[in-house]
């Protein structure tokens, strides 16, 4: 036997005290690590031996923790401009650990001798060397609104810079923003499909339940969201509101008009998996000590498409994500000062800034990343839910 | 299937209507008009923009209203005039739509032409190391924004000069050529944002026909096939590939939706004179009639394309008899 199967095992079992009794009477058609174990437990047991899915998993924890923690990650806010330097290159590689003995020393950067500033050349300045530092004071910032410091993880000293991934056109550090950028691109994905499942779970419950009229008409709207090219659709909704609005309104709307399209999917799903739940028996049973039909949908018949659910909302957080994407490169999202991995692009749709300052391109290479994370971890749940493989 | 055709394109009707009806009731709801840049405009005198309001019928907020002065007209074939561009809205949308049937045309090609011999392998090569690796680009497929992956493509295009970085045209050159190296020269524009565009598909065509066609492997008959001593190629490209290719069909018709979302922003970054960017380009400006004819055009290539499908499944399994 594979010998991380029989690891699992050994955890499996040493995890409870006492064997169930299911496990006990020894059911030869199911193996002894899922005996007895609640869905969500097995569904998990499962993900944890895909090992695609658990890299998705991992990086998509480092993601999201690091959106989190932008302010303290990223040495500059994201509307911090140097306007003297703009499209200064990437300086991963310019981070110096020798210094001119060969000695192995505190990592530096050298300051800078503008060459060209239209040209945007530059040239290092040997003379001046700014270490980077730990935990050095800077602007001050929140984390999830509850902590507030000003203590970043490394950074140099004024007037020294530190741009690891380059800085873009107005010489804004691309590394900060694109941490700051995270909190936008990635939480949209989230809260979207939060939104959207709900919608979806209440209106699948319904069209499956009562079935007949309501079943048809709402059908009939989930398929002409489904049939419509849905960036079309948020682009005719997203003129609705007209512009000039602060960022945190067009946040809003984005997640809201992505929420709107994105609940048809769903909808679909659970419809069809509550047709067929709602003909067993615990149903019937449910039914027949009088409970309401609000009662029944919610508390006996959603729970149980909960796997399908978690399965096609975790498949469905690239639409959200690569949506404000769309939205923010064509200049209908999320607005400049602020930072989103879609509005960062911008600067590449010009092809000189392309040509001669391919980092502007970075956070394509995130939005590529944490959308096969998600596509990863999506695929892995779905193996995981598929009653057929029992591990 | 004469009564399915004219059915279906029935069917067609209520949908172009609704759909309208909401982009129209959208644009109605919205702040402001086309007219609100020509107020900021001093030499344009306030009677004049009363006129073109009353014109335009934008004078009035009752959706009926203003809807059944597109509708009615539209129902006669005049669209109007956009208002941006002062030409009539067919004669603006005609040459877009042939645009981007091109690009998702030879999108859709490339795509299938990629995905079937992948699929197929993918499928034969089951859990093997061929099958992880179509795995993992299709993978890489799915993955990639369309924005990013057409901006790789421009920069790849600059940095070696093989393909031109956008356009649809030479420019310059335009004007001189002779008609084949008018058509070399489209095509050798296509090239890149059919890629781009192509991939998006691709990826999920290889996932759907490597697990139809491992599913189709493993029923009675191809072992009956086997059995008789066909050969493994004879198996599989006259039982195996006919029948796995079914659900192809079917998602085919689903995924024309997605085709022409991805066209957007393809269109947009290539610079590609589409129907997409023509959308976008009016819904900025909120020049009504253009965005109105746009979306019938963008509705009826969906319910053509779905209908493509539908026929063409029609065609490759006889179990399906269009009534």
């Amino acid at each position: 036997m594979d010998p991380r199967v029989e690891h699992d095992k050994q955890l499996a079992v040493g995890s409870h005290e006492k064997p169930r009794a299911s496990e006990r009477s020894g059911d030869a058609t199911v193996p002894a690590r899922v005996r007895g174990r609640s869905p969500s437990q097995i569904l998990w047991l499962k993900l944890r031996r895909n090992r695609t899915a658990m890299l998705g998993l991992y990086t998509l924890v480092a993601m999201y923790a690091a959106a989190i923690l932008a302010g303290f990650l990223a040495p500059y806010k994201y509307d911090d401009a140097r306007h003297d330097l703009p499209f200064y290159p990437p300086m991963l590689t310019h981070v110096h650990v020798f210094d001119e003995e060969g000695r192995l020393t505190r990592p530096f950067v050298y300051g800078v001798v503008p060459v060209d500033p239209q040209l945007a050349t530059y040239r290092d300045d040997t003379s001046r060397k700014y270490p980077i530092r730990l935990f050095v004071g800077g602007d001050s910032y929140r984390i999830l609104w509850l902590v507030s410091s000003n203590v970043h993880l490394f950074g140099v000293d004024e007037p020294g810079h530190l741009f690891l991934f380059g800085s873009d056109k107005v010489g804004q550090d691309i590394f900060s923003r694109i941490l700051y950028g995270a909190q936008v691109s990635l939480s949209i994905g989230v809260i979207g499909i939060l939104i959207s499942t709900i919608i979806g779970m209440i209106v699948g419950g319904i069209a499956g339940y009562f079935g007949g009229v309501t079943d048809f008409a709402l059908m009939r709207t989930v398929e002409v969201l489904l049939a419509l090219p849905s960036l079309y659709f948020f682009l005719i909704l997203r003129q609705l509101f007209g512009t000039g609005m602060s960022s945190i309104q067009i946040y809003f709307i984005i997640v809201i008009i992505l929420a709107f399209i994105g609940w048809a999917t769903e909808a679909r799903v659970i419809r069809g998996m509550v047709m067929s739940l709602k003909e067993q028996e615990y149903v019937v049973a449910a039914r027949a000590m009088g409970f309401g039909n609000a009662r029944i949908i919610i508390r006996h018949i959603l729970p149980n498409t909960l796997s399908f659910v978690i399965v096609t909302a975790t498949l469905s957080v690239p639409f959200f994500i690569l949506g404000e994407v769309a939205l923010s490169f064509l200049g209908v999202g999320i607005q400049e000062p602020e930072a989103s991995w879609g509005n960062m692009l911008i600067a590449a749709q010009n092809n000189r800034y392309l040509n001669d300052f391919p980092w502007v391109l970075t956070p394509g290479v995130f939005i590529f990343v944490a959308v096969m994370a998600w596509n990863f971890l999506g695929d892995g749940l779905r193996d995981a839910a598929d009653p057929r493989t029992l591990g | 299937m004469r009564t399915f055709l004219i059915r279906r394109l029935l069917a067609a009707i209520p949908l172009i209507i609704v759909v309208t009806f909401i982009t129209k009731a959208l644009l109605v709801a919205s702040p402001g008009n086309y007219l609100d840049n020509l107020r900021l405009n001093p030499s344009i005198s306030r009677d004049t923009i009363i006129r073109m309001e009353r014109m335009y019928h934008l004078d009035s907020n009752n959706v009926f209203e203003r809807y059944w002065y597109w509708f009615w007209p539209a129902l006669q074939g005049d669209f109007g005039y956009s208002f941006t561009k002062s030409a009539a809205v067919w004669s603006l949308i005609g040459e877009r739509v042939l645009n981007t049937l091109l690009l998702t045309g030879s999108a859709l090609i490339f795509s299938w032409v990629f995905a079937i011999p992948l699929g197929v392998f993918a499928a034969v090569y089951r859990n093997r190391w061929l099958d992880k690796l179509i795995g993992f680009v299709s993978f890489f497929g799915l993955s990639i924004p369309s924005v990013f992956f057409s901006l790789l493509m421009i920069l790849f295009a600059a940095k070696t000069g093989l393909f031109p970085a956008g356009g649809i045209h030479n420019q310059v050159m335009w004007d001189v050529m002779s008609p084949w190296e008018r058509f070399v020269d489209t095509l050798w524009h296509l090239v890149l944002p059919m890629i781009v565009l192509g991939t998006i598909g691709l990826a999920q065509y290889v996932r759907q026909m490597r697990s139809s066609m491992i599913e189709t492997l493993s029923q009675d008959y191809i072992r009956t096939a086997r059995a008789k001593g066909l050969s493994r190629r004879r198996v599989l490209t006259r039982h195996a590939l006919g029948n796995a290719i079914n659900p192809l069909v079917t998602i085919f018709g689903f995924s024309l939706a997605t085709l022409l979302a991805g066209a957007l922003v393809t269109e947009f970054v290539f610079g590609w004179p589409g129907l997409g960017t023509l959308i976008f380009d009016a819904l900025i400006n909120k020049d009504e009639p253009l965005v109105m004819a746009s979306v019938v055009m963008l509705v009826l290539m969906l319910v053509i394309g779905n209908l493509i499908a539908d026929v063409l499944l029609a065609i490759i399994d006889p179990r399906i008899r269009l009534e």
